[in-house]
């Protein structure tokens, strides 16, 4: 007899209304019958295809399975077998166009809720005591990783639990990356975050904070000062402008900065926090990823009465996730879709008053595959904006580049670095998340310090032994 | 943490901090700067690296309380610790063997100059120096740079030590008089640096000013400190902080400098209503 059918859990959320004037996390996180339930609907397959959807190969089924026993540590162990940072991938993955999408239950029903199920766990075990996995014995090898974002803190894991002796450099006063500055409170508790950090610490991971590779102390000098291995993760740097008349205008920031203050810096707080923000009334982001609906939301947050997307394309080539997108509509952000700016407009003391803009078309596949934006000549109109934020993408951190001869970039100014093994051009450094990729996911940049922390681990094994450049079409070959 | 370890008061509002940092140390060359956060609630803010000491482990800043943040250091003792201190960050002053140069530094400007004295004096260059300030009060390092300087011209806006003038008016003597000056530093105050690249421009003599902007992250990731020289924009931290001082847009420059005027005031009076002690006398 068929069993009655489980629906898929959905995920308890703070109101709408509530929501949009507070900083507290948005998703409350499953409860425990609720996750059993999920559970329960896993169909445990012998060959799971979602696995290979995830970056970083967690054991999907395996850890579901014990949770469906209520074998909740045993679930913890398995899950952070391949993911040292779970808490926060159950909060930020692109579930939907990873794992979740290959779920076999996906084809006629909805997938397993495999995010919020990982989150789960993660979040029981920080609860309950979190479980150190016994340590493989000393290699004698010390690594130096540049950047304690989600590819640093991934490849320090990795390297710390397969005996080596690993340092983390981080430029900031916080270690976490864009997890920290970049990702707002209401998506990612920063208390989760300093949580997880600590696991990779406690793994035995040394972090050195404030220090500034390239300016402290050189790549050749690391190498030179018994590093065998560096793995750089320095990710974002220089954010994009659209080089259009008035964005230099006081109320005009890019969103790294109108989120780092808020975020890193807890400028929500001030003056009980010492850094200031700015946010009128009616504020403009530009862009359509996740960092420009974070933005919205915080603007949003902060005291805006008004705030609009403004995004050249339509809704179809938004990059940022559906769910970022759904919340930031119930929250009340309007989006004008198909809609460019042209001139950002001042007052006569330099303080933004509005925005041109022009209404776009779709035309023809670009080079991205995505309908090429056109503008409707004659459609010019004004938008009365007080703030702007800049939501365009970043450039790959400058800092590291300096004196590092013999790494090779790419016209974009990313590194040039072997997807599967994270090598560049410079023997004995690895490189892997958005200096290589650019702008990109959390869970891709922790898939890239995976793999490098697996090949730094045979390179090291190895003695350094065999070819270090091999060209990726020879490597297909 | 990074521990205070000499502290003097050059001026009412003018502090001098040596900072145990010798990994800072090592590496800092003259017209870098490091970004300094008080306390753990604390802004991150950039000062510019007054002096150094590799063998100590020491580093020098000088800074003048303006705003809370300012203040709340300018409480700070010997042996205590600062949360945060990093760099050295931005690119160095272009030491070179010039022939003559010039460096103006006017007010809390003079700290940042003395480094960029010291290192172009060692590449053989003959240095003239002017140093200015408001008033007598606000003077320091008086000695320090005339030991690193072939000719020094003091000055104070109002009289009270040395020449009467703006720094501008012996600058502009000196370009005057014949001497074939290759080179000008000039740092301070946003609208010093201003009229010191406007004096010097008749005579086409390259004038590099060190530019003190808004930042947060201070290395390369928020463009809070974007900046427009030669009709293009330029991130300070970075690409700066010394920019060719005819070339930036300092009406732009002043303005930005000012975003955050309303939320320092704030502050400040916040920070004075908690700590009466910490109200300062005379500002």
């Amino acid at each position: 007899m068929p069993k009655e059918k489980i629906p898929r859990q959905e995920m308890p959320r703070q109101k709408p209304e509530e929501r949009r004037r507070n900083f507290r996390e948005v998703a409350l996180g499953y409860s425990p019958e609720q996750a059993l339930l999920e559970a329960s609907r896993c169909l445990q397959c012998k060959k799971p295809t979602c696995v290979e959807g995830c970056p970083v190969q967690v054991r999907i089924p395996e850890f579901i399975g014990a949770l469906r026993n209520q074998e909740y540590q045993r679930a913890a162990e398995l899950l952070k077998d391949k993911n040292n940072l779970p808490a926060i991938c159950g909060r930020v993955c692109p579930q939907e166009t990873q794992c979740e999408i290959h779920c076999i239950l996906g084809r006629k029903d909805k997938p397993v809720a495999i995010g919020r199920l990982e989150r789960f766990v993660a979040d029981w075990e920080r609860q309950n005591g979190v479980q150190m996995p016994v340590p493989a014995p000393a290699t004698g090898y010390k690594v130096a990783v540049i950047g304690a974002g989600p590819a640093g803190l991934t490849c320090a894991a990795d390297l710390a639990r397969l005996g080596h002796q690993v340092t983390v450099f981080e430029a900031l006063h916080a270690p976490g990356g864009v997890l920290m500055y970049g990702i707002p409170e209401f998506r990612l508790p920063k208390d989760i975050v300093q949580a997880e950090v600590e696991y990779v610490r406690r793994l035995g991971v040394e972090l050195r904070l404030n220090s500034v590779i390239g300016k402290l102390h050189t790549v050749h000098e690391l190498l030179e000062q018994g590093y065998a291995a560096i793995f750089l993760g320095t990710g974002a740097g220089l954010p994009m402008f659209m080089d259009i008349p008035g964005e230099n205008l006081k109320g005009v920031a890019s969103a790294n900065e109108f989120l780092t203050r808020s975020n890193l810096m807890k400028a929500y707080r001030f003056p009980e926090y010492d850094t200031p923000i700015k946010v009128g009334r009616r504020v403009a982001v530009v862009g359509a990823g996740n960092v420009a609906m974070d933005a919205s939301r915080s603007a949003l947050r902060l005291g805006a009465d008004e705030v609009h997307i403004v995004y050249r394309r339509s809704r179809d080539e938004a990059p940022a996730r559906a769910e970022e997108v759904e919340n930031a509509e119930e929250e009340g952000i309007i989006f004008d879709f198909l809609t460019n700016p042209v001139e950002i407009l001042g007052d006569e003391k330099g303080w933004v008053r509005g925005m041109r803009c022009i209404r776009m078309e779709l035309g023809e596949p670009d080079a991205s595959g995505r309908r090429r934006p056109i503008p409707i000549p004659g459609s010019e109109f004004e938008m009365g904006v007080d703030t702007v934020i800049m939501a365009l993408g970043t450039r790959p951190n400058p800092m590291v580049f300096s004196q590092s001869r013999g790494l090779e970039r790419s016209r974009h100014g990313t590194v040039v670095a072997i997807e599967a093994t994270g090598r560049t051009k410079l023997e004995r450094v690895w490189a892997g998340g958005d200096i290589v990729t650019g702008a990109a996911t959390v869970i891709s940049a922790m898939g890239a310090g995976k793999r490098a922390a697996a090949d730094i681990d045979a390179y090291l094994r190895a003695g350094g032994c065999g070819p270090w450049w091999v060209e990726p079409a020879q490597a297909a070959s | 943490m990074f521990r205070i370890v000499a502290r003097e008061d050059l001026a009412p509002v003018t502090k001098l901090f040596v900072v145990e940092a010798p990994e800072v140390a090592c590496k800092a060359q003259p017209g870098q700067f490091v970004i300094v956060i008080v306390d753990e609630r604390g802004e991150r803010i950039p000062l510019t690296i007054a002096d150094y000491d590799r063998q100590a482990g020491t580093v020098t800043i000088i800074f003048q309380e303006v705003g809370k943040t300012t203040r709340l250091l300018g409480t700070k003792r010997p042996g205590d610790e600062l949360f945060a201190f990093v760099g050295p960050l931005g690119l160095p002053t272009e030491i070179e063997r010039y022939g003559i140069v010039m460096c103006v530094g006017g007010g809390v400007g003079i700290a940042p100059i003395f480094p960029i004295a010291r290192a172009l004096r060692e590449a053989g260059n003959r240095v003239i120096s002017i140093i200015g300030a408001r008033t007598r009060d606000l003077l320091f390092w008086e000695e320090q740079m005339r030991s690193v300087s072939d000719e020094l011209v003091v000055t104070t806006d109002d009289g009270s030590y040395g020449r009467k003038a703006l720094v501008t008016v012996p600058e502009k003597e000196i370009l005057e008089s014949g001497v074939s000056v290759d080179r000008i530093w000039g740092i301070g105050p946003a609208i010093m640096m201003k009229f010191v690249a406007a004096t010097s421009r008749p005579f086409g003599v390259k004038t590099l000013v060190s530019l003190n902007t808004i930042m947060v992250d201070g290395t390369g990731m928020c463009g809070a400190c974007r900046v427009e020289v030669a009709g293009k924009t330029r991130f300070v931290c970075v690409d700066g902080p010394e920019f060719d001082g005819h070339q930036v847009n300092w009406d732009l420059l002043m303005e930005r400098q000012r975003i955050y005027l309303d939320e320092e005031k704030r502050a400040l009076a916040l920070f004075e209503e908690r700590c009466p002690s910490c109200r300062g006398e005379g500002h």
